[in-house]
């Protein structure tokens, strides 16, 4: 078990490296940071001045090298654009994120897991039928426009929850429903495929000639083994939206971390997109790889293998 | 060398035969005759189809269907509402935009770009993760490792964020879109076609044209790749339906197709500034998307369920 931990471990640090330093190198070769901090029309002379003092004309590799070196010490660099530490950037941000992404997870488990158990239990009943044409529906409505038509029906026409904004509770709802049904089509397909294999599984056949009955095999036995895939594909979503709630917090106006992504894009603010990725990579690569230890710890199967 | 045709689906026929509901097996015919057969009583493909047929068409003949030039601004006549609405006019079936410009013809014209880019972006997407994905089974060794870094690398990546870097660096223009997201959208056709090519390396026909003499290469391209042809196919559907929406949402968020063209996602960022007063700029484009990248993804389901009979998902 620990090596196999120290093995994932470590791969999922590669990833992350490998990723940030792919981005830093984009924004390097693409655009002139300098230009940027500078302003668009500034004297040569003064762009020529900012890149020596910034060590802008150093090489990709040492830049990079310099700015982990920050990272590790809690050091993200300074904002071109906010003019403020990128560290305190985030740190004012990531709060929205963090309440929205775990409310739209709480949304995406109660929809999607009880349409998949109900449509794995009667397979070709309406209820699967609902369930299947729901995630039909969800996988094709485009995000930010059912947030759109959200805000039309449920705020606006009969106001019952805040048109955008992130000051209290109720401005909560709306995005964490949109958000939350993005990942319901995959949940509910995956629930549903797991749960039909486990209930046609000899030992679920055993445990009914044994005179196991109903709820008692369907939530003790078969749920169980069903849910090892949801457990993952759910750590998948969660980082998603860790790192991607950039349509949700545009659509309804919140100050989290995916709108600060976009405005950094739009300013050419390489020193806050670059934190940005690379704390989005590394959430996600720390989620799945919680996901599988967890899937490790719960199935012999994965640890021995 | 065999032809496609007799090496391509004995497995696939025989595990119809186990599939039971409303399936017609087919047996006698050949696997494409068998297919297009079941093909004819599956609902889900016959509207996905019907949906997309329409939609190809209006965008072939934008040019004869539109009623008004899709560029041409009439500001006297801006925000009309939808000829059957009180205020609205015949003449503007949809309404206009708030520069004057006919909805109807918009949308019509809309048709061409998101038809476009899903179709680029998929089949980029497709030559991107196929050769990877034949690469990797077919090889196997350094080459194998070396893309399943690549693979997890992709993964962990949020891709709205590198597709609207990328454009941002690049500039936007619909070749641009085309190939950023069909760069970053090629996951699932390598894992496919990985496993598919690691299947099929040990099967016998591929043994066959090894010992008459056929390259590596010969035999990954010609034996290998033609028995891949329906899973490439469902998820080639299934990607043209991502890379609409990814469209969509770039041009939403400011970063994906240009001003002025009448790109759907664009045209909804345009109406959302009116949309509590003229909900209709914001209803009709989204109700257009929705209507394509539901027949898509039936399209993509209904192919799934007619040719691959290995389990429905």
């Amino acid at each position: 078990m620990a090596s196999y931990i120290l093995r994932r471990g470590l791969l999922a640090l590669l990833v992350a490296l490998v990723v940030s330093f792919g981005t830093f190198a984009l924004f390097y070769f693409a655009t002139d940071p300098a230009q940027t901090i500078a302003g668009e029309d500034a004297p040569p002379e003064m762009v020529e001045e900012i890149r020596q003092e910034y060590g802008f004309d150093r090489p990709v590799s040492v830049q990079y090298v310099a700015w982990l070196g920050g990272v590790f010490q809690g050091d993200f660099g300074e904002s071109y654009f906010w003019k403020q530490p990128v560290g305190e950037l985030i740190r004012e941000h990531a709060g929205v994120t963090i309440i929205l992404a775990l409310s739209s997870l709480m949304v995406t488990i109660l929809i999607a897991l009880p349409l998949g158990i109900g449509a794995a239990l009667k397979p070709n009943s309406w209820v699967d039928r609902f369930a299947l044409s729901t995630a039909v529906s969800a996988q094709a409505i485009p995000n930010f426009w059912l947030g759109l038509m959200v805000i039309i029906l449920l705020a606006v026409m009969f106001p019952i929850f805040p048109v955008s904004g992130d000051a209290t509770w109720r401005h909560y709802v709306l995005p964490a429903l949109v958000l939350g049904a993005s990942s319901v089509p995959a949940v509910m397909r995956l629930t549903r495929t797991g749960l039909l294999e486990v209930l046609g599984a000899d030992y679920i056949r055993t445990a009914r000639a044994k005179g196991f009955m109903g709820y008692q095999l369907i939530f003790r036995q078969a749920l169980r083994n069903a849910l090892l895939p949801v457990v993952s594909v759910l750590a998948v979503q969660l980082g998603h939206k860790l790192g991607g709630s950039v349509v949700t917090e545009s659509v309804f106006s919140m100050n989290g971390l995916g709108r600060l992504a976009v405005e950094s894009i739009f300013n050419s603010d390489i020193p806050t997109v670059q934190s940005l990725i690379l704390i989005f990579v590394l959430t996600f690569v720390l989620l799945t790889l919680a996901a599988d230890l967890i899937n490790a710890w719960l199935d012999p199967r994965i640890r021995m293998g | 060398m065999m032809t496609t045709d007799t090496v391509k689906n004995p497995r696939f026929v025989a595990e119809s035969q186990t599939d039971g509901e409303q399936v017609d097996t087919g047996l006698g015919l050949s696997p494409a005759k068998a297919a297009l057969k079941r093909a004819r009583g599956h609902t889900g493909l016959k509207i996905g189809f019907g949906i997309i047929l329409l939609m190809v068409f209006l965008a072939l003949f934008a040019p004869w269907l539109a009623p008004h030039d899709p560029y041409v601004q009439n500001l006297p006549m801006r925000l009309l509402p939808p000829a059957w609405v009180d205020g609205g006019e015949w003449r503007y079936l949809l309404g206009t935009d708030h520069l004057g410009r006919d909805y109807l013809s918009r949308i019509i014209y809309g048709a061409r770009i998101s038809l476009a880019i899903g179709i680029g972006a998929a089949t980029v997407g497709a030559i991107i993760g196929v050769t990877l994905g034949l690469l990797a089974g077919y090889f196997g060794g350094w080459l194998d490792q070396a893309v399943n870094f690549l693979v997890t690398c992709q993964l962990a990546i949020p891709s709205l964020l590198l597709i609207m870097a990328l454009v941002f660096v690049i500039g936007q223009s619909i070749t641009v879109v085309i190939f950023v997201i069909g760069a970053t959208h090629w996951v699932f056709y390598l894992v496919v076609t990985r496993s598919a090519t690691l299947r099929l390396r040990e099967m016998d026909f591929v043994a066959a044209a090894r010992s008459m003499g056929c390259s590596r290469f010969q035999v990954a391209v010609r034996e290998v790749l033609p028995n891949l042809s329906n899973q490439i196919m469902v998820i080639f559907t299934l990607e043209v339906a991502i890379a609409i929406l990814s469209e969509a949402t770039l041009s939403f968020l400011g970063l994906g197709i240009p001003s002025p063209m009448p790109s759907w996602g664009l045209m909804i960022a345009e109406g959302k500034t009116s949309m509590f007063f003229q909900p209709w700029l914001v209803v009709l484009p989204g109700l257009a998307l929705f209507m394509l990248v539901i027949a898509v993804n039936l399209l993509g389901d209904g192919v799934r369920d007619v040719t691959v009979t290995d389990r429905r998902s």
